[in-house]
């Protein structure tokens, strides 16, 4: 009885939740870092899909692209003996390396708390941090965006999604120059009046290119080798510059 | 024009490395010291991440110390022997400090030590040197041309007595090898080749004549920061080549300029300015511990530093 009932239960939320849906895209799904790279801006547009009516109530858009997470340890310095050294530290156990959320109106009319906390939208509901050993603890995570956010690499964009005519939406993102590598995940959420109708999520691959890679997959995979070319570049560069200056003085 | 960096990944403008390169290759050229004490905190400024900079800046050391030493071979201003003996010390002092290093780095410390250890050095140094040549300065206006070294203290009475012709000296190996494996020691820790340490105790503690410190002092710092890039790119992949390139194509060229302007100079002028500059930097450093940072707090990926 009890299983029947929830499959009910399911089919009946089904067709609520989909009664909008988001079809995206990106100006492109892959970005690459050569040797010139300095940032990039990537378009991201979309358009909602339904077959009903519109409802009732303003549709908002929210987008967040996110770079890979990865643990951080943020420190504070305190004046101790007279000179200001690290005295407290919290690990933060996953944090992206990027972190960028845009929405079509204010952030209260966009989306609820509630949601927020659901779907971890917002730059502090995206950071993870379990360490709480120490009081004060959200200092050190507003530390955290506030050096990122001073940095480029978090970003919050309030009204930047322009939404037209309830159906299409479009928006675009800067990338700093000083980008991870790895997977960025594009995620849209549809909501009306706070609430999440629908979510899509996509992503854009970030790769080093070239001679970028080259050098990068060479000092991680075969890092001897690495040094040691390193090391003869230095040891033929000072002797060039030596012989060249001896050419030219006489 | 702006070029992104492989390891440190970040895009930073090449002139402003090309510039950077130059300044402390004509520095290294002319007072014999790696650079290493300017151009690390250099490319913190620029925006390079510390493990990188301080990694990236020891191969650039050695390529403009290279192109020192030739420059001081071609005038036979290099006490081989005394190179080598200095050197021997050198590679078991900065074994040690590696693992001192790593001790350091795991109670999250190593940024203080390696800033005290910047301030207490140089300043000492700085001012040691400073009131010395100015005397030195003083006393040849007075009409003698050159101070006189003192020829016998307690460092000629150890045993194990070896000549070092260029230099002409006739002392113990202790005292260079002991030299040498402290020097080593403060390179590993403090990320430099040490020259700023080595030339002054090559003057004031062995006695060896101020043309002939440099480049032995350049023959030494060589090896001591080859060893160092290897052990950077090894342990921790934080060599950064395409930033390397760009240091040392200024920084060589800079050396072999720094070479000619030294050769002008006195040996005590050119002391006052080393000094000098060895006091600026220091000040900037005592700067950052002594005054209330604006920002209080560091990010530092797990694991290191």
């Amino acid at each position: 009885m009890m299983w029947r009932a929830l499959i009910f239960f399911l089919f009946a939320a089904l067709p609520a939740e989909a009664e909008e849906q988001v079809v995206a895209g990106l100006s492109q799904t892959r970005i690459s870092i050569s040797t010139n790279f300095d940032g990039s801006q990537i378009l991201i547009f979309g358009a909602v899909k339904r077959e009903s009516p519109i409802p009732a109530g303003p549709l908002q858009v929210v987008i967040t692209v996110a770079g890979p997470s990865e643990p951080v340890v943020v420190r504070r310095k305190s004046k101790q003996y007279g000179i200001w050294i690290n005295t407290a530290q919290v690990d933060v156990d996953a944090a992206p390396s990027f972190y960028a959320v845009s929405t079509s109106a204010l952030w209260n009319d966009s989306i609820s708390d509630t949601e927020d906390l659901r779907h971890k939208i917002s730059i502090l509901r995206a950071i993870r941090s379990v360490g709480a050993s120490i009081p004060g603890t959200e200092n050190f995570t507003d530390a955290l965006i506030r050096i990122r956010t001073g940095n480029g690499l978090y970003q919050t964009n309030i009204g930047t999604v322009k939404v037209d005519q309830e159906t299409l939406f479009d928006t675009a993102v800067t990338l700093p120059s000083n980008l991870r590598e790895g997977s960025y995940t594009v995620r849209f959420y549809l909501t009306r009046g706070g609430r999440v109708i629908d979510s899509y999520q996509k992503e854009i691959a970030v790769r080093k290119v070239g001679l970028e890679r080259f050098l990068f997959k060479l000092a991680h995979d075969q890092s001897l080798s690495y040094g040691i070319l390193a090391l003869s570049i230095a040891v033929f560069a000072g002797w060039g510059a030596s012989a060249a200056f001896r050419l030219i003085r006489n | 024009m702006q070029i992104y960096l492989p390891i440190a990944e970040v895009s930073v403008n090449a002139f402003l490395l090309l510039g950077i390169g130059g300044i402390v290759g004509v520095l290294s050229g002319m007072f014999g010291v790696g650079g290493g004490f300017l151009i690390t905190p250099l490319l913190f400024f620029a925006g390079i991440p510390p493990a990188v900079a301080v990694a990236t800046s020891a191969n650039q050391i050695v390529a403009s110390s290279i192109s020192g030493v030739l420059a001081h071979l071609r005038r036979r201003t290099v006490d081989i022997r005394m190179g080598l003996v200095l050197l021997a010390g050198g590679l078991v002092g900065s074994a040690l400090g590696v693992q001192v290093f790593n001790m350091l780095r795991a109670i999250g410390q190593i940024d203080l030590v390696v800033r005290l250890s910047y301030v207490v050095f140089l300043g000492t140094i700085g001012a040691l040197m400073f009131v010395e040549s100015l005397n030195a300065i003083r006393k040849s206006r007075g009409g003698r041309a050159r101070p006189a070294r003192k020829k016998h203290n307690w460092v000629h009475n150890l045993p194990v007595k070896m000549k070092f012709r260029t230099s002409g000296l006739f002392i113990s190996v202790i005292p260079p090898v002991v030299v040498g494996m402290l020097v080593g020691v403060l390179a590993a820790i403090m990320g430099v080749g040490g020259g700023f340490i080595m030339v002054p105790a090559m003057i004031y503690l062995l006695g060896m004549p101020t043309k002939v410190v440099i480049g032995t002092s350049l023959l030494q710092i060589i090896f001591v920061t080859g060893f160092t890039t290897l052990l950077h790119a090894t342990t921790n992949q934080t060599v950064d080549m395409v930033l390397a390139i760009l240091l040392l194509v200024g920084g060589v060229v800079g050396a072999q300029i720094g070479t000619r302007i030294g050769a002008r100079l006195k040996a005590e002028q050119l002391r006052v300015l080393l000094a000098l500059l060895v006091l600026i930097v220091c000040a900037r450093l005592a700067m950052d511990l002594l005054f209330q940072p604006t920002e209080l707090y560091s990010l530092a990926p797990v694991g290191a530093g």
